[in-house]
């Protein structure tokens, strides 16, 4: 594992994030929302306790959630053949595996907190059971997008998991967080601050959109 | 485009309370059949038995003299003959025109279909201007007109109206009412009304029924049922007497 002793093109390293970040907000979104409507219309038992592990994975320490997405996909583990250890893909599943509880749960809670009228009146007006949870889902939408900025938020501003699976390899696995870690470790505080306000260029950036298509979904 | 209506021996209950103790009820296909009583009387746990919205413990439900079928295409298709307009409806987020339009959609309505009955419903209810409009911006009777453009849009042949017209001022009742006989006379479909307004049930009904601590006191044609009822407990709610 090539470890740099200097962060590299700070582009590049920009674009990497924003990549690995947005597609596992992706992947994780295209899991958890159907996943989490599906589960927040129905008040079963089973739902409630798959609920209750839903919140305690809101808590999973990112480095634990790395170094068992590493022991997966090492050598030795069962997807060690597919070589996706130190690859962006590597940290993709691994931040998938982050961010996928909590836009589930978020989502399985704005759903079933959906008022009673929503459900009863799409029921009556003919919506058969795709149609309901489609309508709800529309009308938890604002509820939903929470959820997605969360989980982004969570993705970009990750540290531990990216670079337990990433390995920051210089022009290759390098992330903005992993690099910050890195310069303030070699005292390079001024790329680092440089590399900080980009992170919050982009957070503010991501959450200003999302904000006003929050705003646009309540209208 | 028309649908009879026999419900026998119906019986629900929300925990120790029981709600409807036992209620037979006939309505004959095309008629406007008028459920009277105060409320807390059961009148909306009725419909919402009717409506599929609630499980009644005991009784049976017949739609034009078949039960409920337990399979789900089927019960999508009796369920889409039914219409209901509840007292405080709910508006999806969105304009006037897609509340109206989202029963057509759920059916497959497109293009040109789907634009010209949600126009002409709205324009039924006297709101084609409010087409665009956001839902969430409309008055309350705008709001109860949009809620029954949605609800006949679809063309049920049994529409339930649960105290649709309640606190609404004379002019959007008027508006309702008018709306309600308009669909009944030009379809054939049958409504059942649930109100504690009599005047109301006079204005509009067929058949009117008394409903009092769950089960029905007493149904009649109109005129028979305001003027000479059998029941004194019907006499005693027509003068306004009863004591609940």
């Amino acid at each position: 594992m090539g470890v740099s002793p200097v962060s590299g093109d700070i582009l590049h390293i920009t674009a990497l994030s924003l990549l690995v970040s947005g597609t596992s907000t992706l992947v994780a979104t295209l899991i958890a929302v159907p996943i989490g409507t599906f589960l927040g219309l129905r008040e079963v038992g089973s739902a409630r306790l798959l609920r209750n592990i839903l919140f305690t994975l809101y808590g999973l320490p990112p480095v634990l959630a790395g170094l068992l997405v590493f022991l997966v996909l090492s050598r030795a583990g069962p997807l060690g053949p597919l070589g996706l250890l130190y690859t962006p893909l590597g940290m993709v599943i691994a931040q998938v595996v982050i961010t996928t509880p909590i836009i589930l749960g978020i989502t399985m809670s704005v759903v079933s907190t959906v008022e009673r009228r929503v459900k009863d009146t799409a029921f009556v007006l003919g919506a058969d059971r795709y149609q309901l949870s489609i309508t709800v889902l529309r009308e938890a939408a604002a509820g939903v997008l929470t959820a997605i900025m969360v989980g982004f938020g969570r993705a970009i501003s990750e540290v531990g998991a990216v670079f337990i699976v990433g390995g920051h390899i210089e022009g290759q696995t390098q992330v903005l967080t992993t690099t910050i870690i890195i310069d303030v470790a070699q005292a390079e505080y001024s790329h680092a601050l440089t590399l900080g306000v980009i992170l919050l260029v982009i957070a503010a950036a991501i959450y200003s959109l999302l904000y006003r298509l929050q705003e646009k979904t309540l209208a | 485009m028309t649908m009879s209506l026999d419900v026998a021996g119906l019986v629900k209950s929300f925990r120790e309370r029981e709600v409807l103790r036992g209620i037979d009820v006939r309505v004959a296909p095309g008629e406007i059949f008028a459920i009277v009583g105060p409320s807390g009387a059961g009148k909306t746990t009725l419909l919402r038995c009717i409506d599929f919205l609630l499980s009644p413990e005991a009784g049976d439900i017949r739609y034009d003299g078949q039960a409920a079928p337990s399979e789900p295409a089927p019960m999508i298709a009796l369920r889409r003959r039914i219409g209901m307009v509840a007292q405080n409806p709910y508006l999806f987020r969105g304009t006037a025109s897609y509340n109206v339009s989202f029963g057509l959609c759920i059916r497959d309505v497109e293009g040109g279909e789907l634009e010209t009955r949600t126009m002409e419903a709205l324009t039924g209810v006297g709101l084609a201007g409010v087409a665009g409009t956001r839902a969430s911006v409309l008055s309350a009777g705008e709001a109860q007109r949009v809620a029954f453009a949605r609800a006949v849009v679809v063309r049920p042949d049994l529409l339930l109206l649960d105290e649709y017209t309640a606190n609404l001022d004379p002019a959007n009742v008027n508006i309702l009412e008018s709306a309600v006989r308009e669909y009944n006379r030009s379809t054939g479909a049958t409504v059942v009304l649930v109100t504690h307004n009599m005047f109301q049930a006079k204005r509009l009904a067929t058949r009117v029924a008394l409903l009092l601590e769950g089960r029905i006191v007493e149904a009649g044609p109109v005129r028979e049922f305001f003027e000479s009822p059998r029941d004194p407990r019907t006499l005693a709610f027509v003068r306004g007497e009863y004591a609940f």
